[in-house]
């Protein structure tokens, strides 16, 4: 009966994925009990702040350097066309600020951090490490979970920071060396960027960074036993990080967008 | 002689099997570990569970600290039925206890002292000092005196089940469970290994379970030997009556000797 064993594999699938769903949320809501009502301790989060802020700045300020660059590459031939090559700053400066900024710092620490931290727990999994803290009478969330999940959350506006300002310094670089007039450029930008749009990217930042950390604390818990099992882990944290950040990205504009007319009352592309 | 309601009461107390597994049964997917498994645990004795890899011994273990849920059947600490409690409640009885994992699993982020200290750190609101001081007295009872520093990885297999045993012993816990203690070290570490599980018993007066099928380490540390073979008990008693045991499967085993037949009683 193959129509019969399709509708079973389909129902065991669906099932799956609610009992996969609602995993989650138990873990979700254990993690932020423990962050109510037990705030963590420096010790443990210090190490994580480091090992998220730091150890990722390099290549988040990299990736906006290049991003800035070769935004301002792709975009100068066609303002240049048109006889506005002055306003290619503004461009390229609201390009980062309000998206390409944020969205590439949340990938960039998806990569980095999101499947470290799934990699992480897995090993402490597989090697009996949670185990052991359970037979210690801790909480495995408490204690490994909400120093990472802070560590992220906090962490990433100073990253979008660091990769807004030189993703807009290499775009201006690369303006600059196609003979662009500095004053222009930067009065361009100053009249298209407003205080919304920063705080907007970096406030969306801080949702992706509870998205990456919860995802991949929680990818890194299911992992199965095995080399396999934990490079499985690590792969699943980044790609449901990925595709969680862009999703949260989606609703984030429309809900900041929404905030914006009813502040300033200009009407929004989609509301 | 004629003893005190206090004698008696704490008689009866010495008697009571401090844990006891009623009727367990445990599977995991299509592999049934555990049917219908009865077994108590006496007071400051050493049993050790033997039997081969895979029968259950670790789970076993797991179960009594509630890091498992048996499918069916109950599990009793000092007559309380721990089935069913949740983790915030577990807590205060995993306590009482000392677990040494097979692979150590020391926290690799932590350097040995905050390993030891972790529980201390944990449940007790002690000074410094008084961390220190039992930090560096559980070390000394396992001989790793001045390993205070150090890093998970640069400890050797044994040093890392020495460690594993000071955090165990670090909340002076009434029952230690060792999990395969002398599994992947040589046969001079390994003897050291049940030196140490013995001077722990001797000056500590504490509950062992060890989970093993190291039959050297297993003669000499266990007062009581029981042997596990599909999800049951097929022998228990003393070291000298698992020796004289009739079963093949219990021979088979504690001869090491694969040509032996696996069946039941001398055929």
């Amino acid at each position: 009966m193959p129509i019969g064993r399709t509708i079973a594999n389909v129902g065991r699938y669906v099932a799956d994925q609610v009992e996969g769903l609602g995993r989650f949320g138990v873990f979700a809501g254990q993690m932020f009990r423990w962050l109510v009502t037990d705030a963590t301790r420096w010790r443990l989060l210090r190490p994580q702040l480091y090992q998220v802020g730091v150890r990722s700045l390099p290549v988040v300020v990299i990736t906006g350097a290049f991003v800035g660059m070769v935004l301002a590459a792709q975009s100068y031939k066609q303002f240049e066309a048109i006889g506005r090559a002055s306003w290619v700053g503004a461009v390229i400066n609201v390009s980062v600020v309000k998206e390409l900024g944020p969205v590439l710092a949340g990938v960039m620490l998806a990569g980095m951090v999101g499947g470290a931290l799934a990699a992480e727990l897995g090993t402490m999994k597989v090697t009996e490490q949670v185990d052991a803290l359970r037979a210690l009478g801790a909480d495995p969330i408490k204690h490994l979970v909400v120093p990472r999940f802070l560590a992220t959350f906090l962490m990433i506006p100073f990253l979008t920071v660091y990769c807004d300002f030189v993703g807009i310094l290499g775009g201006y670089l690369v303006a600059w060396s196609y003979g662009v007039d500095t004053h222009e450029y930067w009065m361009h930008s100053a009249d298209v960027i407003e205080n919304f749009d920063i705080f907007s990217g970096v406030l969306k930042s801080t949702f992706f960074g509870a998205a990456i950390a919860l995802v991949s604390c929680y990818k890194g818990f299911q992992s199965r036993q095995g080399a396999y099992g934990v490079g499985m882990a690590a792969l699943e944290a980044f790609v449901s990080s990925f595709v969680a950040i862009l999703v949260l990205d989606f609703f984030i504009v429309l809900l900041l967008n929404g905030v914006y007319d009813l502040v300033w009352g200009r009407v929004g592309v989609f509301l | 002689m004629i003893r005190t309601q206090g004698e008696i009461a704490r008689g009866q107390a010495a008697e009571e099997p401090v844990i006891r597994l009623m009727n367990v049964w445990k599977e995991f997917g299509d592999n049934e570990v555990f049917r219908d498994l009865t077994l108590e645990f006496r007071r400051a004795a050493t049993t050790v569970v033997l039997g081969p890899s895979g029968v259950g011994k670790s789970v076993m273990l797991k179960l009594i600290l509630g890091l498992l849920k048996p499918d069916r059947g109950r599990i009793y600490i000092d007559g309380t039925d721990t089935t069913d409690l949740s983790e915030r409640d577990l807590a205060p009885i995993r306590m009482r206890f000392g677990m040494v994992f097979q692979g150590a699993a020391l926290f690799d982020f932590l350097p040995v002292r905050e390993n030891v200290a972790f529980a201390l750190r944990e449940h007790k609101r002690l000074g410094e000092d008084e961390v220190e001081r039992i930090v560096r007295e559980k070390l000394a009872l396992v001989d790793l005196a001045g390993t205070e520093d150090l890093w998970p990885e640069e400890l050797s297999g044994g040093m890392k089940k020495r460690v594993g045993l000071a955090r165990a012993l670090a909340m002076d816990p009434e029952v230690i469970l060792y999990d395969e203690p002398t599994t992947g070290l040589d046969p001079v570490t390994a003897d050291t290994i049940n030196e140490m599980i013995l001077k722990c018993q001797r000056e500590l007066k504490t509950t062992s379970i060890v989970v093993t099928h190291d039959m050297a380490s297993a003669y000499k540390v266990g007062d009581r030997l029981v042997m596990l073979h599909e999800g049951r008990i097929i022998a228990d008693g003393t070291p000298d009556q698992m020796r004289a045991n009739g079963d093949a499967r219990v021979q088979r085993f504690v001869r090491g000797d694969a040509s032996l037949s696996g069946g039941r009683g001398n055929e």
